[in-house]
């Protein structure tokens, strides 16, 4: 196998994982809507039903960032110290979550049942408008330089700069909000079209979840088309090497719409995902009595991300284009790890679809048996 | 250069902080999980009710504290470059394999199998629950591989080579990263868990007993409790003493601030118990010891297995002195020396980056030539004096007797209950014990935790051995930055600990007052 190879199928990878993680943001998405949902029995279906998942997407997320650290480590070293207030933002998010299933229905939590559902609506707002913004700088990129030589200078040896803001500046750029609000309605479409599939209760609360699809995946539609207006409208960065070996990086006019047009197979993708989503919206809002809507939304969900993670990455173009100087910009040629440990991961990667088919499984076992307000009433150990 | 250091001091103090909050609930997972693993197992071979209480008991204990668990180590994890930067460039070529299996082999299934664990009883067959159960405990294992298997690496730091044209390391062997030192510290560190989550079952069972409720479960879970415990602690002894060969293999320097051993020598003893002299320094004629009660022979052996073994002190280390088998006097290379041929290093690879901008092969070979030769100390040349490679002496030194005092405390502790628990049930009896037992609890965290200092204080200033210091393997961000994320994690970890010691507490109170017993 050669480096480019390799470097082609863990950028694969990493936006498989990326498409995965965006998908299972549907949890995020539900508990984005506790905070509107006065009803306690409905709030305790809503939080019973992502909270059987939750583990599932944080864990997307840390392998997702494992991935990008393992495979292309000059990204996770420059992204995560320059965009420092970004990242934190999103940790402290999950911070929150990952306490607040378990402990807001427990006698002696403290703060109070409805501090911590506070805290899974901020983890679902905050956590998929910023993870948003984070893949909007694939495209629109970022603030930073980046000079290896910089080891060296005992006085400042560190290798990546960033401008002072540290990530606020693009927290604050719209472009890259207006990924983060799509990201954010799609998680709230999918997290309804989820509890239509996982929750049998009365007819009321069936009709409530499909005008939530109705208006959420309205939301999402306009703030999609808009980004993606955007992202085949705008310039991007590519690599280009003089015939000598020496390569740069030149800004080239409508670099992912000409991107799309070339990889064929990512504007199918792209195609086939949209018309999935939107399929699955359809179904969901207008037909009497759809649950597998999730099923198309989820698998569109996936397409659409891996093509955009493919226009970001392949085609010689930059993924992490620096706004600062074209140079330092990240290609998955640049900052990826070394042939002999991306040749070794690959062998461990062999072992994903048997990961798959037990996560398959085990979600099927558990999901069959719908939640229902009387198992909420009846259980031992709820949330 | 005042402001570099003070942002690699907050970094490493926030990088402290969360990991002493990540390690107050880690073990436990690790060691109640085999408990509840092995209760369930209990259930399912024998159909009883009292055993599947007790294994929902704990089971809702484990679940309080694994949810606290994944939020602090979710921030480790991206610490590592939110923080330390350099570092994840520096070295990032090296954890890509561990990572990778440890995200698709660890991760994936603990957080499969938790959701069944909890929410599958009466939704899955009892058999496949259990395989759920066995699967989180694995997984939690596992979970903790890759960061063992990196922190072992950066102690010891092999399996790799330095390329000049990209200035990072680069992984050429991957079966080297599991050396002696990282198989003893990911044994060490799960083995440690199972014994502190012994020590908790019999801490919470004994408060059982003395309230006079539920006996029997209380009985029951003590001795799964103690077993656990005591082939956790047994094994965590014997990896400890791989560890302390390990350390006076690879890292001496830690192993003699462990010790406060500034002047050493053959059948060199063990400091028992003593208080370090503030004063001593490595170049001046103060004492070591305000005083000391020492083993004899004792480091020669806990390091090397051999009592006329010499072991070097800090000054020795520094002056690269050491006394061979044969007791003759012969030379290492001193930090001074290192120090040169750290710079040395620095000037070739800088030689190395010019001849690369305009294709000077030859000029490229001669620097890469210089730098390979004094590469292995690369990071010492980032000092202006030896006085910046020696590590605090005194919290290192009182760590590691906290962790071995205490640790041989609960080795006792967890006979002392066995014994009870099977000679005519005395245990049950013995007020006296069942107390120690129960106000022990907190003590068992505090030795986990001393272990950890032991190993982290005692390696600086390195974040690399020899390779990479802490204050070249930051981010650039600003001081004030860190000092406020310090803070945001200090509060948030503070209020949620607070709030998951509450809750165990009225968990713990409540199953007390419902029948446990069958």
């Amino acid at each position: 196998m050669t480096l480019e190879l390799l470097q082609n199928y863990w950028w694969l990878l990493a936006s498989v994982l990326g498409g995965l993680l965006v998908f299972l943001l549907f949890v995020q998405g539900g508990q984005s809507m506790l905070l509107g949902c006065h009803d306690n029995m409905s709030r305790d279906l809503i939080v019973n039903s992502m909270g059987r998942k939750w583990e599932l997407t944080f864990t997307t997320l840390v392998v997702f960032g494992g991935a990008m650290f393992a495979s292309f480590p000059l990204f996770y070293s420059t992204s995560f110290g320059g965009a420092y207030w970004l990242w934190m933002l999103i940790l402290f998010s999950f911070i929150l979550q990952a306490v607040s299933y378990e402990y807001r229905n427990k006698m002696g939590n403290v703060y109070g049942t409805r501090t911590y559902d506070s805290f899974l609506f901020i983890n679902g707002c905050v956590g998929c408008i910023l993870l948003g913004v984070a893949v909007s700088m694939f495209f629109f990129g970022a603030h930073f330089t980046v000079s290896k030589g910089n080891l060296l200078d005992n006085s400042s040896p560190v290798i990546s700069s960033w401008v002072s803001t540290h990530g606020f500046e693009a927290i604050f750029n719209w472009k890259n909000l207006i990924l983060g609000v799509a990201v954010l309605f799609l998680a709230r479409t999918q997290a309804a079209m989820y509890m239509m599939n996982n929750i049998t209760a009365d007819q009321g609360f069936f009709d409530g979840l499909k005008r939530r699809v109705l208006v959420n995946g309205g939301i999402f539609v306009v703030f999609f088309l808009w980004f993606m207006a955007m992202l085949l409208t705008s310039d991007g960065y590519t690599v280009v090497s003089d015939g000598t070996g020496t390569l740069t990086v030149e800004q080239t006019r409508f670099k992912y719409f000409h991107n799309y047009t070339e990889m064929w197979w990512a504007g199918l993708s792209l195609l086939i995902g949209v018309v999935s989503v939107l399929y699955g919206i359809g179904r969901s809002a207008f037909a009497k009595h759809c649950t597998g809507g999730i099923w198309y939304g989820g698998m569109g969900t996936l397409l659409v991300v891996c093509s955009m993670f493919w226009v970001a990455g392949y085609g010689d173009t930059a993924f992490y284009p620096s706004l600062e100087d074209p140079m330092s910009s990240l290609t998955i040629r640049n900052s990826s790890s070394s042939k002999f440990t991306l040749e070794v991961m690959s062998y461990v990667s062999v072992l994903v679809p048997f990961v798959a088919a037990y996560i398959w499984y085990v979600w099927r076992s558990m999901d069959r048996k719908k939640l229902t307000p009387a198992e909420i009433s009846s259980t031992d150990h709820k949330y | 250069m005042n402001d570099l250091m003070t942002v690699v001091d907050w970094s490493r103090w926030q990088f402290a902080l969360t990991a002493i909050y990540h390690w107050l609930f880690v073990p436990l997972t690790l060691g109640l999980s085999v408990i509840v693993g092995v209760m369930e197992t209990a259930y399912v071979r024998t159909g009883s009710e009292s055993w599947l209480k007790a294994t929902k008991f704990w089971m809702s204990l484990f679940g309080i504290n694994f949810a606290i668990g994944v939020a602090t180590g979710l921030i480790l994890e991206f610490e590592f470059g939110t923080n330390w930067s350099n570092y994840s460039w520096f070295v990032g070529d090296i954890f890509g394999a561990p990572l990778a299996i440890e995200g698709i082999l660890a991760f994936f299934m603990e957080s499969t199998f938790v959701a069944v664990m909890f929410f599958g009883w009466g939704r899955v067959s009892k058999r496949f629950h259990l395989a759920s159960t066995w699967l989180t405990a694995v997984g939690a294992s596992i979970s903790a591989l890759w960061i063992l298997v990196a922190n072992a690496w950066m102690q010891y730091p092999v399996g790799m080579e330095f390329d000049p044209a990209q200035m990072r390391n680069v992984m050429d062997d991957f079966w080297a990263l599991f050396s002696g030192t990282a198989v003893n510290k990911f044994f060490h560190a799960v083995f440690s868990g199972w014994a502190l989550a012994g020590v908790f079952v019999v801490g919470v069972s004994s408060w059982f007993l003395i309230k006079n409720r539920n006996r029997e479960f209380a009985l029951r879970s003590a001795k799964v409790g103690a077993w656990t415990g005591l082939t956790g602690m047994l094994l965590t002894m014997y990896t400890g003493d791989g560890s302390a060969v390990e350390v006076a293999r690879h890292q001496p320097m830690k192993l003699a601030a462990m010790e406060g051993l500034y002047k050493g020598d053959r059948q060199q003893g063990l400091v028992a118990v003593g208080l370090v002299n503030p004063g001593k320094r490595w170049d001046n004629a103060e004492d070591e010891y305000l005083f000391d009660i020492e083993i004899p022979y004792g480091l020669s052996v806990l390091a090397k297995h051999d009592p006329d073994a010499f072991i070097p002190g800090i000054k020795d280390i520094i002056e690269g002195v050491e006394i061979d088998a044969s007791g003759d006097t012969v030379n290492t290379v001193g930090y001074a020396e290192r120090i040169a041929m750290g710079k040395q290093a620095h000037e070739a690879l800088r030689a190395y980056d010019k001849a690369k901008a305009v294709n000077d092969k030859s000029a490229m070979a001669e620097a890469e030539k210089s730098l390979r030769e004094n590469y292995r100390f690369f990071g010492y040349g980032y000092f202006d004096s030896v006085d910046e490679a020696v590590p605090p002496v005194g919290i290192t030194f009182y760590s590691f007797r906290v962790m071995v005092v205490l640790g041989s405390f609960f080795l006792l502790l967890l006979v002392a209950v066995l014994v009870g628990l099977y000679r005519k049930r005395w245990f049950e009896r013995a007020r006296w014990l069942q107390w120690i037992a129960l106000v022990s609890v907190p003590f068992m965290w505090i030795c986990s935790e001393a272990g950890w200092i032991v190993a982290e204080v005692g390696r600086q200033p390195w974040t690399v051995q020899d390779l990479l210091p802490t204050r070249a393997a930051i981010s650039a961000v600003s001081t004030a930055t860190v000092i406020t994320t310090f803070w945001m994690f200090a509060a948030i970890f503070t209020i949620l600990l607070v709030a998951e010691v509450s809750i165990m507490f009225r968990q713990i109170s409540k199953g007390s007052k419902t029948n446990l017993n069958s």
